[in-house]
């Protein structure tokens, strides 16, 4: 996380404290009514708009987007009470994860290339002479670049010798891997649901803070709180993004109230296992390659943009999803939460029925801040399974790939891992392109994850990734190798 | 001379709130101090726990001069000062 987008961060992360704060108190509609004013009250100060009715009105989409609605369909009218007192009737969450403050939104600029004043009006005028288009005029002793015949190549810019030309860019349009945020007419800010891979790239690009995670933190603690036998499972990515211990992380979560914790990286000693057979399988088929299959967004890139990688993906399930069979084996009236470091695993969430909710890292730092959880004095509890350090480390790009290699019984060198450490345009059109000709120069193991760094640089996490990745890959040491696991 | 002493507060609101994104970029930004400054984590420094004041965290410590609402520009910014005046 770089230091500009903390901002949007903190006030994200301040309105989830509020909401559960007025959750816990004993008037849950009015005091969540009752949060813009108390975040920016008469005559306080301005930081960041035009005046304090529009900071108002933004931060209380910010809180409905917390009580986990649509922005988008909201009539401005209803009061934040009324919605309060909707989340708790809410029997199912929301569909799609993610939704637009358009309030917040500034309807930035759209992408164009533009001639700054840094522009000599040279006699060779190279910018004319490379448009192929004919965009380009002199229009007072500078370039001019017409609009409507611009096809934004930008050949111009590489070819001015004073490098006057820039090419601005709509930091979430351009940060969208699949062309799923796009302007509408009026120039804010939509999400195409049926493109949208709900990776959160946008969430992070956008320096205004417009997109949000609708949440269901209130879902949650509704369910905790009417007595209910409440399941935590979290990522392993986790680890690294809270400073304390695995066990103590456990320990906090109990607090919180939940009755048992499991680590997700239980279910990812099942999917590198499940996963090298399936390869040692398609190898022996003479399957040309195999790419992983426990990127929520990836999963649903596949589904929504690149179906014909489909047969390349591995049968393996996510961990989640062995973790989940896992707890709901053993706790089959339970309601189950996964503890998630990205916005994606909202889709798998809801596609499998043994996980009912999802706290982001986000949610679950704002649950604690609330509830005055000091997670340096919780205790280092114990897990009743011993994960293994390959699972562990899976949040970490190039983690999955070597979990596969652990857990491989096959001939050695017959595994060539590629590690595809992000997803954007790029790597998508490789993808297609592997495909497509059904090969893959690089190697046979394609390991693919939305986002760089992997799981510990999802888009709701909370520390920063070299620290993150390094405390994972602790905690990963301290665990046995799959290498010598009996089968 | 004397180290000016950086205190990160890691307790858990101020880490949640952003301040575990702080210290790597900090100690690389302040690499040519490097033997003038201490830059430690701290425990909660107990800034956050009266009403509303969880949302001005992270709080971080230059010495005896609490930073709220910290960030990189606000952090260095106070190192600097220090410095200067040593």
């Amino acid at each position: 996380m770089i230091s500009s987008e903390l901002e949007t961060k903190r006030l994200k992360r301040e309105v989830l404290v509020r909401l559960i704060r007025a959750f816990l108190s004993d008037n849950f509609a009015e005091n969540t009514r009752l949060i813009p004013y108390d975040m920016r009250p008469k005559y306080s100060d301005v930081p960041f708009r035009c005046c304090v009715y529009k900071e108002r009105g933004i931060l209380r989409a910010r809180t409905l987007a917390g009580l986990g609605f649509s922005i988008e369909d909201d009539d401005e009218k209803t009061l934040l009470s009324e919605y309060a007192q909707r989340a708790l009737q809410r029997q199912k969450p929301d569909s799609n994860p993610l939704t637009v403050v358009e309030s917040a939104c500034h309807s930035c600029q759209a992408a164009r290339i533009y001639v700054t004043d840094l522009c000599q009006g040279c006699v060779a005028r190279p910018c004319m002479n490379t448009c192929r288009f004919g965009a380009i005029s002199h229009v007072n002793g500078k370039a001019s670049i017409d609009p409507d015949k611009c096809k934004k190549c930008g050949m111009c810019m590489s070819s001015c010798p004073y490098g006057a030309i820039v090419k601005t860019v709509v930091p979430c349009e351009n940060a969208c891997p699949v062309g799923a945020i796009v302007k509408d007419e009026r120039g804010f800010a939509r999400i195409d649901t049926e493109k949208c891979i709900s990776c959160g790239k946008c969430v992070s690009a956008c320096p205004f803070g417009a997109v949000h995670a609708k949440s269901q933190v209130i879902d949650i603690l509704k369910q905790i709180k009417s007595g209910k036998e409440v399941i935590a499972m979290f990522a392993p990515a986790l680890v690294g993004h809270l400073p304390c211990s695995a066990g103590q992380i456990k320990d906090a979560l109990l607090k919180i109230g939940f009755s048992q914790v499991y680590e997700v990286a239980q279910g990812a000693d099942v999917t590198a296992t499940t996963e090298a057979k399936d390869f040692q399988e398609r190898l022996k088929n003479g399957a040309p390659f195999m790419t992983t299959s426990c990127c929520a967004a990836y999963n649903e890139l596949v589904k929504k943009h690149l179906p014909e990688i489909q047969p390349y993906v591995s049968d393996a399930h996510t961990p989640l999803y062995y973790t989940a069979e896992i707890v709901k084996k053993e706790h089959p009236d339970a309601v189950t939460v996964f503890i998630s470091p990205c916005f994606a695993k909202r889709r798998e969430v809801l596609d499998n029925p043994n996980v009912n909710y999802l706290l982001n890292f986000e949610e679950l730092g704002a649950v604690l801040i609330a509830l005055g959880i000091e997670i340096e004095t919780c205790a280092d509890k114990e897990f009743a399974y011993q994960s293994s350090t390959e699972a562990r480390e899976f949040a970490v790009s190039g983690g999955v790939a070597k979990s596969v290699q652990a857990a491989w019984r096959g001939e050695k060198d017959a595994i060539k891992p590629v590690i595809v450490n992000g997803l954007d345009k790029t790597s998508i059109r490789d993808l297609k392109m592997y495909a497509k000709t059904g090969q893959c120069p690089a190697g046979n193991l394609l390991e693919i994850m939305c986002c760089p760094g992997g799981c510990v640089a999802g888009n709701a996490c909370l520390g920063a990734l070299k620290d993150a990745t390094k405390k994972v890959k602790e905690y990963g040491a301290k665990g046995q190798s799959l290498e010598n696991r009996k089968e | 001379m004397e180290k000016v002493t950086v205190k990160i507060c890691e307790g858990t609101t101020c880490f949640v709130m952003g301040g575990g994104t702080i210290k790597p970029v900090l100690t690389a930004l302040t690499q040519r101090y490097a033997a003038r400054i201490e830059i430690v984590s701290a425990r909660c420094l107990g800034a956050c726990n009266h009403a509303d004041s969880f949302s001005k965290a992270p709080y971080v410590l230059v010495e005896d001069e609490i930073i709220s609402a910290a960030d990189i520009e606000k952090v260095y910014a106070a190192i600097e000062k220090r410095l200067k005046n040593d």
